[in-house]
C-alpha cells in the first residue's frame, strides 16, 4: 500500500463511507450497517473496487477494536468494573461455556468429529464486541442493564480467547500439524511451560497497572505541559500501539491490554483528554474494519452453496440467541432487555477469522469446513444491526401491546396527563415532582430496569423508543396534555418534537436541550418550553458566588432572575431572527452586547427603592409639577 | 431576662447606613436574636415551620425595616402572609404569640412634621401602623409605641451614632424590662435619652 494504489484505496473507502453512512443512518439502519453494506459493494462481488488485498486491510483495521476498547476502558471506572465483575464471570463465563457446548453438538450431530467441533464450537461462541459496542452505543443502550450485560459477556470473551489460543494446537489431529504454521504464531513465551506464561502475563498484566497509576499519569502530565496537541495525539497513539506490541508478544489480546490500560486511566485528569485524542482514530479504523468485513463477505461461496450458507448462518444465530436467551432469564433481565442483549450478542466475531485462520494453519480445523463458517459469521455480523431493528420495529411493539391488553380494566391509575420521555436524570426529578404534586406521568424510557424501580410509585411505565408514535400512541399520547422530552441524545429529541407536534397537535412540549444551540434547534422546531440542562444550575452557582463575594443574597438572586429572564429572552429572539433571515450572527454578536448592558443597567437600577422619599425633595417635585400645569392652562 | 427576636426588613441593606449602624449596635447583644429577612429568603420562600418556632421561643418581636409606601416591605409582608397561620397566631387554637410584645423600628425618609394631620403626607404614623396593630392585637400581642427615625437622608454622621445608641438601649431596656411598658398606653412613639443606660429606667415622652 503506498503512492498512487494507497491513495487509490484511501479515496475509495472514504467515498464509500461517506456515501452509504449517512444514507444508512437516514434509512434508520444505522452506521454499521451502512459500513457494512459499503463494504459489500466496494467488495469483489458487486463493483470490485477491491479484491484480495481486503484481507490486508482488515487486519490493520482490526486495530479500529483495539482503540475502542481502550476507549470504553477510559469510560469506565475500575470501581464500575468491580461491580461488574459479577456479570463479566458468570453471564459471560456461563455464555461462552453454554455456547460453546451447544455448538459443539451440532457440529457432533452432523458427523464433525469431537476435537474439531469442540475448536468450532469454542471459536462460534464469540461474539462481535466492535459491532455490538458500536450499535448500543450509537443507539444510546450502553448503560441500560442489556448494554452492561452485554458489555460484561464481550469483556470476558475476549478474555477466554487467551486459553482458547493455547487450547486450540492440543485439538490438532496427530500428524495434522504442520509445524512451520505453528511457529507463525509463536510469541515470546510459546516457548515456556504453561505455569511459565501464566507468570508472564501475570507479570506483565500488573506491571501495565502499576505503571499506569506512576509513570503514565506523570508521563502525560510532563506531555501536556510542552503544550503540542500534535506530541499528546502521538504519545496517546504511542500508547495503545505500545500495549498492543506487548500483548501480542506475551500471546494476549491487544484489545484486553488497551481495555485495562483504559480503565487504570481512567481515573487520571487526562482521561477526556486521551479519549477525545483516540476517538477519530478509533472510529476511521472501526469504519473500515466494518466496510473490510462487508467486503470480505465471500459471496462466492455464498452462491456456489447458498442451502449450506443460510442454515450455516440460521443456526448459529438462532442458538446463541437461545443460549443468551435462556441465560439472561436465568441471570433476571426483564425481557424486554433479554432481547436487546440476545438479539446484540447472536452473531460471530471478529476473532473468528484470527482463531479460523489460526485453527486452520494448526490443523484443527480442515480448510473446507472453515471457509464456509468464515462465511457464516460474516454474514452473521452483517445481520447484527438487522436484529437490532426487527428487535425494535416488530418485537418490541409487539411485546407492549400484549402487556397493554394484558393490563386489567379497572387499573387505579386514570389516564395521566404527562408523558415523561427519557426518564434519566433530568426526567426523573421532573416526575417525582409532579408526582409529588399529584400529577401521575406515563415513563418512556430504553432502560426498563431502572423505571421498574419506581413502578411501586404508581407511574404506568413503558419500555420504548418515544421517537416511534405508535408507541407514544399506546402510552396515551392522544389524551395527554404534556410531554416532557428528556432524551439525552439531540438528534433523536429533535426528530420527536417535530413528529409530535405533526401526530399529536394536543401535547404541550417541553424539551430539554443540552445547550444553547440545542436550544435554538427546538424554538426552530417550534417548541415554547425549552431548558438548558445546566442553565439553571449554573446561575445557582453564581448566585452562591455572588453572595460568598458579599453581595447580599436577595440582590444576588435578583440579579441571577434578571440574567435568566434576558438570556431566555434574547435566545428566543435570536432563533427567531436566525429562523426568518439565516443571518444572525453579526445580530446575537450585537444583541449580547446589548444584554450585558441590560443587565448592567438592571443591576445598578435596583437598590433604589429610597430614592425621593426625602419630603423636601418631593415637595419640590410636586411644586415644579404644578408650576408646569399652571404655567399650561394659563396659555 | 426576656429574649428579644428582630426580624430585620430590608431589600437593599447596601444603601441603608441607618440599619447598618442599628444592626451594629445590637450585634451580639445577649438575649437579642437578628433574622435578615431578605438575606434568609431571597426568594420569598420563608420557612413557615422554622419561622413559627422562632417567633414561639421569644418574648419580644421587634419588626426593622424601612417604610415602603407608608407600609414595610413586600417580604416582611410576605412573612406575616405565611407565619401567622390560623391555629398558630390566631383563632380559638391559636394561642403560640399570646402575651408577647411587638416593637417596630422603622427608617423613613420624610422628616417628623410630614406625618402629621396638615403635614405633607397628612397622616400619622400611629394611623399608618393600624394593619401592624391590629394584626399584633389578633395575635392577642401587645403592641409597642414604634421606635422611629425620621428624615433618614439628611443625618450626619453623629445623628446615625446616637441613633444606633438609642435602639440598643431602648431593646436592651426591653429585654431587662426596665422599661415600664404599662406607663406606655398613650404613647405614640418610643423614645429613650441615649443617657439611659439599661439599668436606669427610661424617661419617656
Amino acid at each position: 500500500m503506498h503512492g498512487a494504489g494507497f491513495f487509490q484505496q484511501a479515496f475509495i473507502y472514504l467515498a464509500a463511507t461517506v456515501v452509504a453512512v449517512p444514507l444508512a443512518k437516514r434509512l434508520g439502519l444505522g452506521s454499521v450497517l451502512g459500513y457494512l453494506i459499503a463494504g459489500v459493494l466496494i467488495g469483489p462481488y458487486a463493483l470490485g473496487f477491491i479484491g484480495e488485498e481486503g484481507q490486508d486491510v482488515m487486519h490493520f483495521a482490526e486495530f479500529g477494536v483495539v482503540m475502542m476498547l481502550f476507549v470504553v476502558g477510559l469510560e469506565l471506572e475500575p470501581s464500575l468494573l468491580w461491580r461488574l465483575r459479577g456479570p463479566i464471570l458468570g453471564l459471560g463465563g456461563a455464555q461462552v461455556g453454554a455456547t460453546a457446548l451447544a455448538l459443539s453438538g451440532v457440529a457432533l450431530l452432523v458427523g464433525i468429529s469431537w476435537q474439531v467441533a469442540l475448536a468450532i464450537g469454542m471459536i462460534l461462541a464469540l461474539s462481535s464486541t466492535a459491532i455490538v459496542l458500536q450499535t448500543l452505543n450509537e443507539k444510546g443502550l450502553m448503560r441500560t442493564t442489556a448494554g452492561q450485560s452485554s458489555f460484561a459477556v464481550l469483556l470476558f470473551q475476549d478474555i477466554a480467547v487467551i486459553p482458547m489460543l493455547a487450547l486450540m494446537p492440543l485439538l490438532a489431529a496427530p500428524g495434522n500439524v504442520t509445524e512451520s504454521h505453528a511457529e507463525e504464531h509463536s510469541t515470546l513465551v510459546s516457548q515456556l511451560p504453561p505455569w511459565g506464561h501464566a507468570l508472564v502475563v501475570l507479570g506483565v498484566m500488573s506491571g501495565l497497572i502499576l505503571s499506569g497509576r506512576f509513570v503514565l499519569a506523570p508521563l502525560f502530565r510532563f506531555i501536556a505541559k510542552a503544550r503540542l496537541r500534535e506530541t499528546f495525539t502521538a504519545a496517546a497513539l504511542l500508547l495503545v500501539i505500545g500495549i498492543a506490541l506487548v500483548m501480542t508478544m506475551i500471546g494476549l489480546s491487544p484489545a484486553l491490554g488497551t481495555f485495562v490500560a483504559g480503565v487504570v486511566l481512567a481515573t487520571s485528569e487526562y482521561r477526556h483528554e486521551l479519549e477525545a485524542e483516540i476517538e477519530p482514530f478509533k472510529g476511521l479504523l472501526l469504519g473500515l474494519f466494518f466496510i473490510a468485513v462487508g467486503a470480505s463477505i465471500d459471496f462466492g461461496l455464498v452462491k456456489a452453496e447458498p442451502g449450506t450458507i443460510v442454515s450455516l448462518v440460521g443456526t448459529l444465530m438462532v442458538i446463541k440467541f437461545l443460549v443468551l436467551f435462556t441465560l439472561a432469564r436465568f441471570f433476571r433481565l426483564s425481557l424486554n432487555q433479554n432481547l436487546i442483549f440476545s438479539f446484540a450478542l447472536a452473531q460471530g466475531g471478529e476473532f473468528a477469522f484470527v482463531l479460523f485462520s489460526f485453527a486452520t494453519q494448526n490443523g484443527v480445523i480442515p480448510k473446507e469446513i472453515a471457509s464456509p463458517l468464515v462465511a457464516s459469521v460474516a454474514l452473521s455480523m452483517a445481520l447484527t444491526p438487522l436484529a437490532f431493528i426487527i428487535n425494535e420495529r416488530l418485537v418490541q411493539p409487539f411485546l407492549l401491546q400484549k402487556e397493554n391488553d394484558e393490563r386489567p380494566q379497572d387499573e387505579v391509575h386514570g389516564d395521566n396527563p404527562v408523558i415523561v420521555a427519557g426518564y434519566g436524570r433530568f426526567g426523573q426529578v421532573v416526575a417525582r415532582l409532579l408526582h409529588s404534586a399529584g400529577f401521575e406521568s406515563t415513563l418512556l424510557d430504553v432502560d426498563s430496569d431502572q423505571i421498574d424501580l419506581v413502578r411501586k410509585f404508581g407511574a404506568r411505565v413503558y419500555y420504548g423508543d418515544a421517537t416511534r408514535m405508535d408507541l407514544l400512541h399506546s402510552a396515551g399520547a392522544n389524551k395527554a396534555r404534556l410531554l416532557i422530552i428528556a432524551i439525552d441524545e439531540h438528534e433523536k429529541a429533535l426528530e420527536l418534537a417535530r413528529e409530535v407536534a405533526k401526530h399529536f397537535p394536543n401535547l404541550t412540549l417541553l424539551a430539554r436541550a443540552r445547550g444553547r444551540p440545542e436550544a435554538f434547534d427546538f424554538h426552530n422546531a417550534g417548541v415554547e418550553y425549552v431548558y438548558r440542562e445546566t442553565f439553571d444550575s449554573s446561575l445557582r452557582m453564581g448566585t452562591a458566588a455572588l453572595e460568598l463575594l458579599g453581595m447580599r443574597s436577595y440582590r444576588a438572586h435578583r440579579a441571577a432572575r434578571a440574567f435568566r429572564r434576558h438570556d431566555e429572552a434574547f435566545l428566543r429572539e435570536t432563533a427567531r431572527q436566525r429562523k426568518a433571515s439565516g443571518e444572525w450572527v453579526t445580530f446575537a454578536r450585537t444583541r449580547s452586547d446589548d444584554l450585558l448592558k441590560v443587565l448592567r443597567a438592571e443591576h445598578q437600577r435596583q437598590p433604589d427603592r429610597e430614592a425621593g422619599w426625602d419630603t423636601e425633595e418631593i415637595r419640590k417635585g410636586i411644586q415644579k409639577n404644578l408650576q408646569k400645569d399652571a404655567e399650561s392652562s394659563s396659555t | 431576662m426576656n429574649s428579644v427576636v428582630v426580624l430585620f426588613a430590608h431589600p437593599s441593606l447596601e444603601k441603608s447606613r441607618v440599619h447598618r449602624a442599628w444592626l451594629e449596635a445590637i450585634e451580639g447583644l445577649e438575649g437579642v436574636e437578628v433574622r435578615d429577612l431578605y438575606q434568609l429568603y431571597p426568594d420569598f420562600d420563608v420557612d413557615i415551620d422554622e419561622e413559627q418556632r422562632v417567633l414561639a421561643a421569644h418574648d419580644i418581636i421587634v419588626l426593622q425595616h424601612p417604610l415602603y409606601w407608608y407600609s414595610i416591605p413586600a417580604l416582611l409582608k410576605q412573612y406575616q402572609d405565611l407565619v401567622l397561620e390560623h391555629g398558630f397566631a390566631y383563632g380559638e387554637k391559636g394561642v403560640a404569640l399570646s402575651g408577647k410584645k411587638v416593637l417596630s423600628a422603622i427608617s423613613m425618609g420624610g422628616k417628623r412634621e410630614a406625618y402629621e394631620h396638615g403635614g405633607f403626607h397628612d397622616i400619622t404614623l400611629w394611623e399608618l401602623l393600624a394593619p401592624i396593630r391590629q394584626t399584633a392585637r389578633l395575635c392577642k400581642m401587645h403592641y409597642l409605641p414604634p421606635f422611629l427615625q425620621h428624615g433618614a437622608f439628611v443625618m450626619g454622621p453623629q445623628d446615625v451614632v446616637d441613633s444606633a445608641l438609642r435602639y440598643r438601649a431602648t431593646l436592651t431596656a426591653l429585654r431587662d424590662e426596665t422599661l415600664d411598658t404599662t406607663a406606655l398606653t398613650n404613647t405614640r412613639e418610643l423614645q429613650l435619652p441615649i443617657e439611659s443606660a439599661p439599668s436606669n429606667k427610661g424617661g419617656v415622652h
